[in-house]
């Protein structure tokens, strides 16, 4: 018996829902530090405040020991600049990582970074983590440091990108919460955040939430509250049958949507990126040469291998030859950062006009990923670590392709059959992008060198704060918001909860289960917020496209999505994140308007407004919500730099960070 | 042949990302609690394995698989329209083999790093 329709099948009724229903039922709870969001950022965060002394709680709508972006596991630990053994400075990446984005990255987000995701790391190491090769599995190779044990990935000059064997980095984490008594809220989604008085803009003193097994209502009262829900996902495509998985599922921007309706300011939300969208393959189970699989040898139908070349174009004939900076180059950022590529922030790679070999028949299809060609140890860190210890690929493919005879030592894993175009990046498995199919860039929350947000009591942490970064960073930021939050919760006054704002929230939480049953469900509304995306805010966008697709949205708020129901509290969870759905829409909408300019960096192109990147334009568009309407302001892009911060990153850092130089380990 | 015919809605794409083997899975619904989406729901019939509710929610993150103590009682499958193009040529004989073949080659036993 293993689906509902087996029970149909044997004549009896489909079983009842499993968890108490206690729709209405009202639970209240009070914190210092309130987290929403139990994946990395929000883990790291939790930890970082409880053990600075405040009572912590975190909301997750999974479950905190497994889920989150990261959740599965982690396999390359980026921008650990400050370990012993690192050639660049926090400085000199954070200077690269800003001038790839064209300024358009956040300072503080990504400075911290550089500053602590080492810090992190061996945070992770004292609970359990894996981070070193003690065994000497890896002895000899040119990636291993035999002191530490450390294991570098991708700049083996610099040594700021480490492989870690972090498959089961989430259930390490989450013990360390329960030790330390972090109350963990599992399958609870934020709804919405609560404003002193009720109103948008004032300070955060806490949020609502709703269970998606029992649909009770919980509200929240907090000191500080931390936004840790990740990236906006499912805007411009949605599918669940026709799908890789790449992005996760649960990220719909809940915790981005709860504070632009309480008035926080936002950035970068017009940058978006073509993409397959929901119809690539398994996310590194298809032959490739990126990330993970980075320095892998690509060959032909034949077996005649395609040849790699540094960023100036000098061939690489060997494997080693990948794994070194160009002449010239300071640094490799590590791949995964999302920093975009250019001459300065470059890896070498496969031949750039491969497409166009492949088109003459110079290169015959399918290509194939050709582990056998490297050296074993290269092999084994590529297939055996990387693959075997990463989010999403330990079981999907590591397990899954051994158990069916896979090989690395032996076989070569063919890619996927596109159009010869789709071979320009090596990220085969990603499929061919559809220019209207987008995924969500770098847009988010504004912070200032606290990780605070515009809001007072409201910080942020990970992927809802704008800019660049990985997991890494997710930790670094988590745990920085953490100790700045709880400093923040212990100063405060009492201030009492607005409880009109609380019932508004319950009667709108609960609107899904008592209207009248409109036949649309969470699937289709969904797919239906992606139309209008794709068709509005898609490839190309217009004054006249972007206002239509604003009013559409609105549109579908007041009619059909109103009326969409939900069957279990399951169901109404997916619906409410519908509506965390329409609003990011409505934000990427608004942004693509107010930014009156085409840009390369933000993949915004206006039809009406044509020129690339002209000077006038290199700046910040910052968004918030202002009653019913958006205020559209600007911020420099070295607005962090800028007063009332001070000009250098590391003065700020030594102002903010909250540590003095005693327990700053991170020093230089 | 008699058989009994319901009418029931289409089966949800992915049919069956999850697997259970019901001699070895004791109904224990450690995977349950696992599970981030609740693809899976506790089985009212105790000891047996969790039914499998929103197969079309399955991230194919594998943390099932990673949580459960039984070796083998879970197992993760990719949809066709993800496992027929995930296909590999033994460089050696140039043979080609494919997931979810009938005849597959023997299993690699090797366990990951670390």
């Amino acid at each position: 018996m293993a689906a509902w329709q087996d029970f149909i099948k044997r004549d009896e009724p489909p079983p009842e829902w499993p968890y108490p229903i206690k729709y209405g039922h009202e639970t209240r709870l009070e914190t210092d530090v309130l987290v929403l969001g139990g994946g990395i950022a929000g883990c790291h965060a939790a930890i970082s405040a409880r053990r600075s002394g405040a009572r912590v709680a975190v909301l997750e709508k999974g479950a905190a020991k497994w889920s989150g972006s990261g959740g599965a596991g982690v396999d390359h630990w980026l921008a650990a600049c400050t370990n012993p053994l690192s050639g660049v400075t926090p400085e000199e990446y954070t200077e690269v990582a800003m001038a790839s984005s064209g300024g358009y990255d956040c300072g503080p987000l990504r400075y911290i970074t550089c500053r602590e995701s080492w810090d992190a790391l061996l945070d992770c190491e004292k609970i359990g983590l894996k981070a070193r090769d003690t065994e000497g599995e890896f002895a000899g190779a040119d990636f291993r440091d035999p002191e530490t044990g450390l294991l570098f990935a991708y700049d083996y000059k610099n040594k700021s990108a480490l492989r870690v064997f972090g498959h089961n980095m989430k259930p390490l984490l989450y013990r360390e919460m329960k030790r330390l008594g972090i109350e963990i809220y599992d399958r609870t989604s934020v709804a919405g955040l609560l404003s002193q008085d009720g109103k948008p803009g004032a300070r955060v003193v806490g949020a609502t939430a709703v269970n998606v097994r029992t649909g009770e209502f919980y509200v929240i009262k907090a000191g500080a509250t931390i936004i840790s829900t990740g990236l906006p996902g499912r805007i411009w495509t949605f599918s669940t049958e026709l799908r890789s998985t790449f992005r996760d599922f649960n990220n719909t921007g809940d915790g981005s949507a709860a504070a632009w309706k309480a008035g926080a300011a936002f950035t970068k939300m017009e940058s978006s990126y073509g993409d397959s969208g929901a119809f690539g393959y398994i996310s590194y189970a298809m032959g490739n040469a990126h990330n993970t699989w980075y320095g892998c040898p690509i060959v032909d139908a034949n077996g005649k291998e395609v040849p790699w070349f540094d960023r100036d174009g000098t061939r690489l004939e060997t494997a080693a030859e990948r794994f070194q900076p160009a002449p010239g180059q300071k640094v490799i950022i590590g791949l995964g950062e999302r920093v975009p590529s250019n001459y300065v922030n470059q890896v070498s790679g496969l031949a750039a006009d491969l497409a166009e070999l492949i088109r003459k028949g110079e290169y015959k299809l399918p290509l194939y990923a050709d582990l056998t060609r490297l050296p074993e140890q290269e092999r084994r860190a590529i297939f055996g670590l990387m693959v075997g210890n990463e989010g999403k690929t330990r079981v999907a493919v590591y397990d899954t392709l051994t158990k069916a005879g896979f090989d690395p030592d032996k076989d070569m894993l063919q890619a996927p059959i596109m159009p010869p175009e789709a071979f320009r990046s090596p990220n085969f498995w990603a499929g061919v992008d559809v220019p209207q199919w987008r995924i969500f860039g770098s847009g988010g929350l504004v912070v200032d060198w606290d990780l605070k947000t515009s809001l007072d009591g409201l910080y942020a942490a990970g992927g809802a704060i704008f800019g660049t970064g990985a997991h890494s960073s997710a930790a670094a930021s988590g745990r920085y918001a953490g100790r700045k939050a709880a400093a923040a919760a212990k100063a405060g006054p009492e201030r009492p909860l607005p409880e009109p704002q609380v019932e508004a929230e319950k009667a709108r939480v609960y609107a899904p289960l008592w209207q009248h049953r409109h036949k649309i469900g969470w699937k289709e509304l969904n797919a239906g917020i992606c139309r209008i995306m794709q068709d509005y805010c898609g490839e190309y966008r217009s004054e006249e496209t972007l206002n239509a697709g604003i009013r559409l949205l609105g549109e579908l708020r007041c009619s059909e999505a109103a009326r969409a129901y939900a069957s279990n509290p399951h169901e109404l969870g997916r619906v409410l994140e519908c509506e965390s759905i329409m609003t990011v829409g409505e934000m990427a909408l608004q942004a693509s308007l107010a930014r009156k300019a085409s840009s390369s960096v933000l993949n915004l192109q206006r039809l009406d407004y044509p020129e690339v990147d002209p000077p006038a334009w290199a700046k910040n568009i910052v968004l918030k919500k202002a009653g019913d309407g958006v205020e559209a302001g600007e911020l420099p892009l070295d607005y962090h730099l800028a007063a009332p911060f001070k000009p250098s990153y590391a003065e700020n850092y030594r102002l903010h960070s909250g540590l003095t130089p005693e327990n700053d380990k991170a020093k230089p | 042949m008699k058989q009994k015919v319901y009418m029931t809605p289409n089966p949800a794409v992915p049919n069956d990302p999850v697997e259970f083997d019901e001699k070895i899975c004791n109904g224990c619904n450690q995977c349950v609690e696992a599970c981030r989406n609740d693809v899976l729901m506790p089985n009212p019939e105790k000891g047996k394995p969790p039914i499998v509710l929103y197969s079309d929610e399955c991230w194919y993150c594998g943390c099932c698989v990673q949580e459960c103590n039984r070796q083998g009682a879970i197992s993760m499958v990719h949809p066709l329209n993800q496992s027929l193009p995930v296909s590999w040529k033994r460089a050696a004989t140039g043979e080609i083999f494919r997931l979810g073949m009938l005849s597959p080659p023997p299993p690699n036993t090797r366990p990951p790093s670390g």
